[in-house]
């Protein structure tokens, strides 16, 4: 459905994109992850036709960015990172008002205006001066304001920003209901986000792909250790030296202290149970046992794993 | 067509939900009351001493609506260039400064629609301007018979003159996100184009008073105020909206490559 090859962006101070390629299936969600300024908001700016790129080719539905800017933009919902609401209108008149510039068709215009506020949730201040809503109100009318006209594709750019817990619920499961009959691509910088939601990651940094996958592979490919926390009560420095020296162990790390009790994590040769292994010796040595956990790496560490060792690399060269 | 339209409904209602069109018109048309009051007492005066002086030397005609018209449309000319930065300076500032520029032009509109849409509706706010005017003008009709071939082409005049001053303050206001630099700098910017006017009686060389006068925005309403319709400065009102809606266009475009 949308087809990125090579996209480059160049601004006279700074590279924002470079040689970025990737591909959205029909009916998936893609979830945009990086740290803020990887280049996230300028690839969904030129997918968008906002902006133009310095090289490169996007298309959307076959469609080239460049070439048929219209065609493409008709077949895209958009919300910008702020989302762009005239404040001194009501929220009808102004989904009224882009309905009509969405082409629209006049005798279709209130119940295309109705059906989006009650798919958002905001039916119920369709009177009421955009300003004097709340944020997550606004967040929710300019998400309304996407879905006119029933775009095949969206892109949205951190949609649950500034919305409260239940809110963020709300727009998740939203989300996950467009996908099938809808091509959506999100960003978010919220690591749970991308896993509740998207069926695939793409993980940017300092404008390059750093790593494409499902959340789920990500996890697994990505996990160079296993890690397990334990929480034991013993002779400190004997503890450590004796779990240092099982086969499997990697390293062992202090995590804290409590009532003389040592948290401490190990990290395990890759796909290793050793947890079995870690009770036993800790009992045969007389020690005692009070907590013994397998911790997978949350997307979070992964994430930072990613983006700090390609900082690494750079530093390197 | 449908999508000027939308933008043109739109900035006018925006134009009516704040109170710049309310402040506008009201110092509009308090003001050109004034003028108009002035003029007429002036006027007065002048017959006054037209008709003395014709019990020496025989009457004259003069033709007091024709010069109350010409005076007072002539003043409205300077009133409205105080006015028509403030219908200008939030057109494209405000749109860049909310964000919403990304809505219109990620829209499927093309951007010669977006500056089209402004301009218009800009345009629209101007004509409920000058037909304001025809609250003291209709005096002149209630009380008298002015000809109106010369206030028919002075209001053609007035028109072009504040189609062509609009398209300026457009494209300025494409080139900042604050409606009061935007409102400032087109102010400058008319200023400029009225002074020359003055530089030129002041300029020695026949060529550079020559081209000085012609760039005048005023000197070419003169024409119109008398009731000539001259073909030049006619084309001088068009080429000048012309070439300022051409660079709001591209003002536009680079407005997408500088994101």
């Amino acid at each position: 459905m949308i087809s990125v090859e090579k996209l480059t962006k160049r601004y006279p101070a700074k590279t924002a994109i470079e040689g970025m390629s990737f591909q959205v299936e029909r009916g998936e969600i893609l979830g945009f992850l990086g740290p803020n300024g990887a280049g996230k908001t300028t690839t969904m700016r030129i997918i968008t036709g906002f902006m133009p790129a310095t090289d490169g080719k996007v298309s959307v539905d076959g469609f080239d960015v460049f070439e048929n800017p219209l065609d493409v933009r008709r077949r895209i919902g958009y919300l910008p990172e702020s989302p762009p609401l005239y404040l001194e209108m009501t929220v009808s008149s102004y989904l009224r008002f882009v309905a009509k510039i969405k082409g629209v068709l006049k005798q279709k215009l209130d119940i295309e205006v109705k059906r989006v506020m009650e798919r958002v949730n905001i039916a119920d201040v369709q009177d009421r001066i955009i300003s004097k809503l709340s944020k997550g109100y606004k967040q929710r009318v300019g998400l309304a304001q996407a879905l006119l006209n029933d775009p095949p594709v969206l892109i949205l750019d951190e949609p649950t920003i500034g919305l409260d817990p239940k809110q963020i619920h709300e727009v998740r499961e939203l989300i996950k209901d467009l996908a099938g009959n809808h091509t959506v691509v999100l960003s978010t910088h919220i690591l749970p986000e991308v896993e509740q939601t998207c069926h695939r990651v793409i993980i940017i940094d300092h404008g390059k792909i750093v790593a494409v996958d499902t959340p789920k592979n990500l996890r697994s490919q990505l996990q160079g250790a296993e890690r397990i926390s334990i929480e034991v009560q013993g002779p400190f420095s004997e503890v450590v030296s004796k779990l240092k020296a099982m086969p499997g162990v990697v390293d062992v790390q202090k995590v804290g202290d409590l009532d003389g009790r040592h948290k401490l994590q190990i990290e395990s040769e890759l796909q290793k149970d050793l947890r079995s292994d870690l009770a036993r010796t800790i009992v045969q040595n007389g020690w005692g046992l009070y907590e013994l956990q397998s911790a997978t790496m949350s997307l979070e560490d992964i994430f930072l794993k990613l983006t700090t060792a390609e900082e690494a690399e750079k530093q390197g060269t | 067509m449908r999508n000027i339209s939308a933008i043109v409904e739109r900035e006018l209602r925006a134009y009516f939900n704040s109170p710049i069109a309310y402040v506008v018109l009201t110092i509009f048309i308090f003001l050109s009351g004034l003028f108009f009051r002035s003029i007429l007492a002036q006027v007065m005066q002048m017959a006054l001493m037209s008709q003395m002086q014709a019990q020496q030397f025989g009457p004259r005609p003069i033709d007091m609506p024709g010069i109350i018209s010409r005076g007072f449309l002539s003043t409205m000319s300077v009133i409205l260039l105080f006015v028509m930065p403030m219908l200008t300076m939030g057109l494209f500032s405000e749109e860049k400064k909310r964000g919403t520029i990304e809505l219109l032009l990620t829209s499927p509109l093309t951007d010669l629609q977006v500056v089209l849409g402004k301009f218009f509706a800009a345009g629209a706010f101007y004509l409920i301007l000058l037909l304001s005017t025809w609250i003291p003008m209709g005096v002149l009709y209630l009380y008298g018979s002015p000809a109106s071939g010369p206030i028919l082409t002075a209001y053609l005049g007035l028109l072009l003159y504040g189609l062509a001053i609009l398209a300026v303050g457009l494209f300025i206001s494409t080139l900042t996100e604050n409606q009061i630099i935007a409102a400032i700098l087109s102010f400058g910017a008319i200023m400029v184009l009225w002074l020359v006017d003055v530089v030129a009686q002041n300029s020695e060389s026949a060529t550079s008073k020559g081209v000085l006068t012609y760039l005048s925005i005023l000197s070419h309403l003169d024409d119109f105020m008398k009731g000539v319709l001259a073909s030049s400065n006619v084309i001088f009102y068009l080429s000048l909206m012309l070439v300022a809606l051409f660079l709001t266009y591209r003002s536009i475009d680079s407005l997408r490559w500088r994101g």
